[in-house]
């Protein structure tokens, strides 16, 4: 009980409840059907922000080959929805479309499996939580830190976009897996498993609110606060920082994982341009923009550029690129704490300058959202 | 801690709610102001509404934007003649930016949103891909301008570009053939994608029907946007050695520049070592030094120095056009394959829409079947009814230093597309035939009254 | 006789003796009159009838016209005769005497299609042989040994046999042996098996493997057991230099790759090294430089010596860009690195956007001048272009030029104080903030550098920088910060292993393993090859 009194007060708490009441069972109800799969990729790219912050405003590493984990995991429902549709595809063949026409006549040993469900979303998560863990812990045993660690993780995903793009890879190369005609059975075009697959991603967000925040304000938040800022003292006092950043590191990687996994059904299509370094980098700014430390920030940010790319690249589209690069030089000189920090910074102006004017014993403002992380 | 999580659960609710408003109205620019998102449909008032669907902006702007361009020209043109069914046709133009989900994205919201009656667009296979079981699910209609591999044919889609025996066999037998230099040996080099994976399977079955073996075959794949050819054109040098080479290249956009300046670099003449490609037109030609190129070979079935008087129209028509807007490039713009492809598309299109007397796409989809066209190729060209592709006829020509073309081929009139290859094993006794009794794009029976499937002409 | 009718006979006789010279003259000239004419033909089999006929009469008068019609600058006259045309002076000449003539507009252009080239190649280069310049006659030989009309073999013995320059005269004998190898006399082809096991001409390589194979009765093509060990050591010696000269070829290409990747990452280990500054807008100075180049090149009408311009200019723009970032944006964001690799990707979004909106989102072309055009022949088969000579060269002078900037002047001085104590180097009295804003400029600039280079490599587009930007970091983050030496050593390696994995495994494989192997190699040696105290820690 007093756990969750840590994570949030009572009042959070309601307020929370009613938000994720609202998006989870009132949004899908109301909403027109061609909003719904837009709206449900809004959802996934939020759990992809929450565990960016994670990794970023809590453990201060930036990662630029996130959207690696993004994609692995939306390649692994992408692979079972594809064995789901086995036969069916214009060449009337057990394989993929793509490996007939490269004239391959059995299916390579690692696509083997996934004509299952449990296993591939298993395989969803594990395969980018594996890769996580060993890249992590061979970047963090060598202490790389700092700008290092994200030039390596952008080669990192770099290399990998290559191989992806080529076809004798065998994951459809630069068209990727498309074609989806079903999940479990349900047809993906039907606007009912369309709000199945939204509320799914809604739920899927509410939970890793919960667990990110259950992380942070845990002990092992704290420890990884201190690492983030304070590296060297923190090893001092006896914390392995390794173990630590490794921890933050895989299970951001897995939620990222999660979120790639549903949302490839919601948009029918998986090509390896969804992890090139830039779609990274663009995280890391939804994350700064919403407020970094701050999990509602993350998600905020993420809603706020992306329901704006939405609008401008219609309205505006040979100024949509001057916005965006204008959002992130913006926010990184005049808004370290993001819109978050933003709005903590002017409620608590207002309350200081409430109580300088009035006589009684000054209110103790809630303190704003954490300080940016210190250069490593 | 709470202060924060309020204003942030506020702000939160704020954007959803705002996110919940429908995007806004498309471009502006040369289109005519779109209206908010109609809640009337196409009914019998008011103007049609024709979208386009084209990357402005990304890698393949470079291409798609002249598209867009000529779309708009053309429906101009049509509203000045009187537009169709005495309604003025407006053009919906949307950016999906090269990005390909986007490109789904954009197709659901022009079909479910703005309601238009059909759309001009895409350009890569993988758009395309992304977009058709958009256009499947919706019962939209889409009219593709660009050559592609073949290996389709949907019921709601017309393809007005070439399938690989309406450009590449033609292209390769003109290379083996004493006019073409008599090739024994080919290099099949092309960008890591589905259209030249496909197109080369093809043509190496072909060459194998022709009596090549597959040591004289060399297939090669670099990847998009990839720079540096000193190691495969060497290696090309290497493969021609003594016996009579030919490359057939279906290498994408910004590469073939680097590579056709990398075959001058190391000496390589047109004379020696022809080079065919697919993808190269005036268009791709406007941005690089021609001087290397000179000499060398591409296949297409329109080029705009084609000369007769329907061609010369065409050509008046978009110069004045492109100085009527403005366009960037001015004097310089050109004519090519894609962009007569969507002129007639748009034109059939129309045509079908009059005979029809409605815009509803299955009534449409009946009348675009078995429509002619005076195309600026000089040919009259026709939609097949049964695989909905054009008739096409094919020219090859050589680079000229100015970046225009000198036709050295062409059939005597256009040839029927096979959708799917006769080479490919796979692909035996496949029809694409949408007419009764077969009504499928891809089949081996009919799927009305049985009996055995004919191949036809 | 009365001296009129003497006078009269006298006309008569010389009128006569003088008519028969004059009409035979005109007579011998007119078949090559209509032969040249018949150049400029609409119709491509008139072409290439006329092209034979010029073979057989042989008259080296024709060599203008047949060289003209190579080079698309032959023209029509009204009155159907063929005249060359100048594109400099944008005059018509006659086509044997090569006088200025004004010929009857409107001129209609000869289209010459590669059928015909095919065929009036080797015309010409038999006509070209008995020309005075031992370089025309070089090219001759080469383009007749590669493959020529079987009727050129006496020719080519004639030319052997007044053939004074050494080189010349081996592409003859090269050109003979050709021939004689499909003689039916045992000797000769020894003989000419001989010439080519020396020349080592890989041309020969799948005729000698014609040779030995086995035919349609399983015996091998060649009889004579003699000439098929000839024919054996022939192969070999050519297998061994195609070898030889692949791995030469190799390793030359790594080490134009090697350039560019230096000219890359040159400024980017500039400012890293010595600010600390993570610049992901460094790929877009790149592509300014190969902008400005451009302009330059318009401004300037295509002029041969537009690059000397063009490489100030580029250096200047980009640099003033450079300043002006640093001290607009970059300057506030000195202590926290990732913000500014986040800031300076947004700006370098709004710097593509802005060379879309300004030159188009098309690719622009930029001309080699024509004294970087073509190569140089190290080897048969080993062209080394002159652009990629030039551009090598052109690093080495540039990173010559930066160390002696860091090294050897009062700024390069004030450069290193600042970043290896920054605090007592300003209480030295040195400026610290205009050398901030300098040493970025000086990298904004290398990299403008940069991009003159690879205008001339490759595209010129918005997103040039793009594909450049993570190679440069690989280099730099390689090398070692703060060392010049190691983006040296960082590139060069890069490029020399690439292009030999590359031939191998593939362009694409080829560059995924040389970035698993940097992220290795990063684990074992964090700090890189050489590796300096800067202001970056690792």
């Amino acid at each position: 009980m007093s756990r969750l009194r840590e994570m949030h007060t009572p009042r959070a708490w309601a307020l929370l409840g009613g938000a994720a009441i609202l998006i989870a069972a009132v949004i899908p109800l109301v909403a027109p059907d061609y909003l719904v799969p837009l709206l449900g990729k809004f959802l996934c790219f939020g759990i992809a922000a929450l565990a960016m912050d994670l990794v970023w405003g809590y453990a201060g590493i930036l990662s630029l080959g996130h959207a690696l984990f993004f994609a692995l995991g939306g390649y692994g429902m992408g692979m079972y929805l594809m064995r789901s549709i086995a036969g069916e595809g214009v060449y009337r063949s057990e394989l993929p479309d793509f490996m007939v026409f490269l004239d391959w006549k059995t299916l390579p040993w690692y696509w083997h499996g996934f004509q299952s469900f449990p296993f591939a979303a298993v395989m969803s998560l594990a395969a980018p939580g594996l890769l996580a863990l060993v890249f992590g812990w061979f970047m963090f045993r060598s202490r790389i830190r700092g700008v290092y660690l994200s030039i390596v993780t952008q080669a990192l995903t770099y290399a990998a976009t290559l191989l992806f793009f080529q076809n004798a890879t065998g994951f459809g190369g630069n068209n990727g897996l498309t074609d989806f005609k079903r999940i479990l059975g349900a047809s993906l075009h039907a606007p009912g498993t369309r709000r199945a697959l939204y509320v799914a991603s809604a739920i899927a967000l509410v939970a890793t609110y919960l667990a990110c925040r259950f992380v942070v304000t845990s002990r092992l938040g704290r420890v990884v606060r201190a690492v983030r800022d304070a590296e060297l003292k923190s090893r001092f006092c006896g914390w392995d920082s390794t173990h630590y950043k490794l921890f933050i590191w895989t299970l951001s990687a897995v939620l990222c994982a999660l979120a790639g996994a549903l949302y490839v059904p919601q948009v029918g299509i998986i090509n390896p341009s969804e992890m090139q370094p830039s779609n990274s980098i663009e995280m890391a700014i939804w994350v700064a923009v919403g407020g970094r430390a701050t999990l509602l920030g993350a998600v905020l940010g993420a809603w706020l550029v992306n329901g704006g790319k939405s609008w401008l690249t219609a309205a505006i589209p040979s100024a949509w690129l001057y916005a965006l690069g204008g959002l992130f030089v913006a926010v990184t000189l005049f808004l370290p704490d993001g819109l978050v920090g933003l709005g903590a910074r002017v409620r608590a102006r207002l309350v200081a300058r409430r109580a300088a004017k009035a006589p009684a014993p000054a209110v103790v403002p809630s303190g704003p959202a954490p300080t940016s992380p210190a250069p490593p | 801690m709470r202060h924060t999580n309020l204003v942030g659960l506020l702000l939160a609710g704020a954007s959803v709610a705002a996110c919940s408003q429908p995007p806004a109205a498309p471009a502006p620019g040369a289109a005519p102001a779109a209206a908010a998102p109609a809640a009337a449909p196409a009914d019998d008032k008011g103007p049609i509404k024709v979208g386009i669907l084209h990357s402005l902006s990304g890698t393949m702007a470079i291409s798609e934007t002249s598209l867009k361009d000529v779309a708009l020209m053309t429906i101009e043109e049509i509203n000045e003649a009187g537009g169709v069914l005495g309604r003025k046709l407006e053009p919906v133009v949307v950016d999906p930016a090269s990005n390909w989900p986007l490109f789904a994205e954009k197709a659901r919201d022009l079909i479910q949103n703005q309601k238009v009656a059909v759309t001009f667009g895409c350009w890569t296979s993988v758009s395309r891909k992304s977009v058709l079981p958009v256009y499947e699910e919706l019962n939209g209609l889409l009219f593709y301008p660009v050559q592609y591999e073949g290996e389709e044919s949907s019921w709601n889609v017309f393809y007005t570009g070439a399938a690989p025996n309406q450009q590449a066999i033609p292209a390769v037998e003109y290379l083996m053939g004493k006019k073409g230099g008599g090739a024994k040996r080919w290099v099949l080099l092309g960008t890591d994608y589905v259209y030249p994976r496909t197109t080369n399977k093809i043509l190496r079955y072909f060459l194998h029907s022709k009596g090549v073996a597959d040591e004289d075959i060399m297939e090669k794949y670099t990847p998009f946007g990839h720079s540096d050819y000193q190691t495969i054109v060497a290696d090309i040098k290497k493969f021609s050695t003594g016996k009579r080479t030919a490359v057939v290249s279906t290498i994408n956009g910004d590469s073939n520049v680097p590579f056709y300046k990398e075959l001058g670099n190391q000496g390589i003449k047109a004379t020696d070592i022809p080079v065919v490609a697919f993808s190269v037109g005036e268009e791709e030609l406007r941005g690089i030094d021609t001087k290397p190129l000179v000499g060398q070979l591409a296949a297409w079935n329109y080029f705009e120095s084609i000369d007769n008087p329907t061609n010369k129209a065409f050509i008046d028509k978009w110069m004045a056009y492109v100085k009527k807007n403005n366009l960037p490039g001015g004097d310089k713009r050109v004519t090519n394959d894609p962009m007569e492809a969507t002129y007639i598309g748009i034109h059939m299109w129309a045509q079908a829409v009059e005979q029809a007397h409605s815009t509803n796409v299955d009534a449409v989809r009946q009348a675009v079947g078995y429509q002619h066209f005076a195309g600026p190729d000089g040919f009259d060209i026709t939609m097949d009814a049964e695989n909905h592709h054009l008739h096409k006829p094919v020219y090859i020509g050589e680079v000229k230093a100015d970046g225009q073309f000198h036709v050295v081929w062409k059939t005597d009139g256009p040839i029927k597309a096979q959708a799917w290859s006769p080479y490919i094993p796979d692909d035996k006794g496949k029809i694409a035939n949408w007419l009764y009794p077969w009504a499928c794009g891809n089949c081996t029976a009919a799927k009305f009254g049985g009996g055995t499937v004919t191949a036809s002409k | 006789m009365t001296p009129r009718r003497r006078q009269l006979v006298t006309l008569v006789i010389v009128a006569v003796t003088g008519a028969v010279p004059w009409s035979t003259a005109h007579a011998g000239h007119l078949p090559l009159n209509d032969a040249i004419d018949g150049l400029a033909s609409a119709s491509d089999d008139t072409i290439t009838e006329s092209v034979a006929k010029l073979g057989a009469l042989d008259d080296p008068q024709a060599i203008p016209a047949l060289d003209a019609l190579m080079d698309d600058r032959l023209r029509q006259g009204a009155d159907g005769h063929a005249y060359l045309w100048s594109p400099k002076t944008h005059d018509t000449l006659d086509p044997l005497t090569g006088k200025v003539v004004s010929a009857p507009r409107p001129l209609k252009e000869v289209e010459v299609s590669n059928e015909i080239r095919r065929v009036a190649a080797p015309v010409l280069a038999q006509l070209q042989l008995g020309s005075p310049d031992a370089a025309v006659r070089l090219a001759a030989a080469k383009e007749l040994s590669s493959g020529g009309a079987g009727e050129a073999a006496a020719l080519l013995h004639r030319a052997l046999a007044r053939e004074r320059d050494p080189k010349v005269h081996e592409a003859l004998a090269v050109a003979i042996a050709r021939v004689d190898l499909g003689s039916p006399d045992a000797e000769a082809r020894l003989a000419a098996l001989e010439v080519i096991g020396k020349s080592a001409n890989d041309d020969f390589l799948s005729t000698l493997q014609q040779m030995l194979a086995p035919g349609d009765n399983g015996a091998p093509r060649e009889p004579d057991p003699r000439v098929r060990a000839a024919a054996t050591r022939a192969r070999d010696a050519i297998v061994s230099h195609q070898r030889f000269v692949s791995l030469v070829g190799d390793l030359l290409h790594g080490l134009s790759l090697a350039s560019v990747l230096l000219f890359a990452a040159l400024g980017l280990a500039v400012t890293f090294g010595l600010l600390g500054v993570i610049n992901m807008a460094h790929g877009e100075m790149l592509m300014l430089g190969a902008y400005a180049t451009y302009t330059v090149q318009t401004a300037m009408h295509g002029s041969r010596f537009y690059l000397l311009v063009a490489i100030p200019a580029a250096f200047l723009a980009t640099a003033l860009v450079g300043v002006l970032l640093e001290r607009t944006v970059i300057r506030h964001l000195y202590k926290r690195p990732l913000e500014t690799l986040l800031a300076t990707w947004g700006i370098s979004l709004g710097i593509i956007q802005t060379v879309r909106l300004v030159f188009g989102a098309q690719n622009v072309s930029v001309a080699n001048p024509d004294w970087l055009a073509g190569g140089v022949e190290l080897a048969h088969g080993l062209v080394l272009p002159w652009a990629r000579v030039a551009v090598v060269a052109f690093v080495v002078v540039v990173s010559a030029a930066v160390w002696f900037i860091l090294q050897r002047t009062r700024f390069g001085l004030e450069v290193r104080a600042v970043t290896q104590n920054r605090a007592m180097a300003a209480c030295l009295g040195i400026p610290t903030k205009r050398v901030d804003a300098l040493v970025f400029g000086l990298g904004s600039g290398i990299a403008g550098l940069g991009g003159v280079a690879l205008s001339q490599l490759g595209n010129v587009g918005p997103e040039l920088g793009q594909s450049y930007i993570i190679d440069s970091f690989m280099v730099v983050v390689l090398g070692g910060v703060g060392r010049l030496a190691g983006a040296v050593a960082a590139a060069l390696g890069l490029g020399v292993v690439n292009k030999l994995i590359e031939p191998a495994a593939g362009a694409v494989l080829g560059k995924i393993v040389v970035l698993v192997f940097i992220i290795l190699f990063i684990q074992r040696r964090p700090q890189g090859l050489f590796a300096l105290k800067g202001r970056v820690e690792v």
